[in-house]
């Protein structure tokens, strides 16, 4: 059997869902202070 | 640990320590996989699929250092009520289910070549999907008392008793002897039966993927304080 096509996904899997993750956590670190420093701003 | 229990002195270490835990870990997740993909040498019996063993190990190990996390963040919460510990436990929880599940993935894309099957109801491989349901439990708890207005202490609880997993996952393979492997590196006595042109790199890929795990969470915990601090602010706009 080649093992090759199983390596591939693997890498494929685990790069897709580790950038995902942080893509995910960035935005939402960005999103959560972006607000918080505007709600500062305006008071 | 109380030092850091002002949100404002936590963020200010947080800040510069996130983009240098996250560049790092990219950088040195990057080399580990080239020379896991490309220069390190095939194994003897398993041939090229061992190159899985550079993703496969290092999400084992966050999986389970996620859990451990919790429950050192939850007895924190409980014993000295340190106000940042829920933050950390929950910001923990989603990169450890995440993980956990990258491991069941690739180990089963492993076993397929190296055992002829995807899925074994082996010890360690049946531990690591009750940890994955433990972290879908604690998830889902954990938002669920948030929503409410709670402290988190069942959730902290439950992030406590769940740690039992932890030694079970590690000792399956000596407990029931099935299809996964046994221990090949033993940090204790500083010993391992893997050749060291395979172990550099995967030592330097679990050390990449730890700091990008901990880049991950102090990004949650930095989300989580933003929109505590929204919230508070609009209760008090409110209030006026």
């Amino acid at each position: 059997m080649n093992p090759w096509p199983f390596v591939i996904a693997a890498y494929a899997v685990t790069l897709a869902g580790t950038a995902s993750l942080v893509l995910w956590s960035w935005i939402a670190m960005r999103r959560a202070e972006a607000d918080a420093d505007k709600l500062s701003r305006r008071q | 640990m109380h030092v850091y229990a002002n949100p404002a002195r936590f963020l200010k270490i947080a800040r510069p320590l996130t983009p240098l835990l996250g560049w790092s870990g990219a950088a040195l997740i990057a080399a580990a996989l080239y020379i896991g993909l490309f220069l390190a040498p095939p194994e003897r019996l398993q041939g090229e699929s061992v190159r899985i063993i550079y993703i496969h190990v290092p999400a084992a190990w966050l999986g389970m250092a996620g859990w451990t996390a919790i429950a050192a963040a939850s007895l924190m919460q409980i014993v000295w009520r340190h106000p940042l510990a829920a933050i950390a436990a929950r910001a923990a929880a989603v990169p450890g289910a995440v993980f956990t599940a990258l491991c069941l993935a690739t180990g089963s894309l492993w076993g397929r070549p190296a055992w002829g099957t995807y899925w074994e109801w082996d010890g360690r491989m049946t531990s690591m999907l009750v940890l994955l349901f433990l972290y879908f439990g604690y998830i889902a708890l954990a938002g669920a008392e948030k929503e409410k207005g709670g402290e988190g202490r069942l959730a902290a609880i439950f992030g406590l008793v769940g740690a039992v997993n932890l030694p079970i996952i590690h000792y399956s393979v000596l407990w029931w002897r099935t299809l996964h492997q046994g221990q090949s590196i033993n940090f204790l006595r500083g010993t391992s039966t893997i050749d060291a042109s395979m172990l550099w790199p995967l030592l330097a890929s679990a050390l990449g993927f730890s700091l990008l795990f901990g880049a991950i969470v102090l990004m949650r915990m930095r989300a989580e304080l933003g929109r505590n601090k929204v919230e508070a602010r609009l209760k008090r706009m409110a209030a006026e």
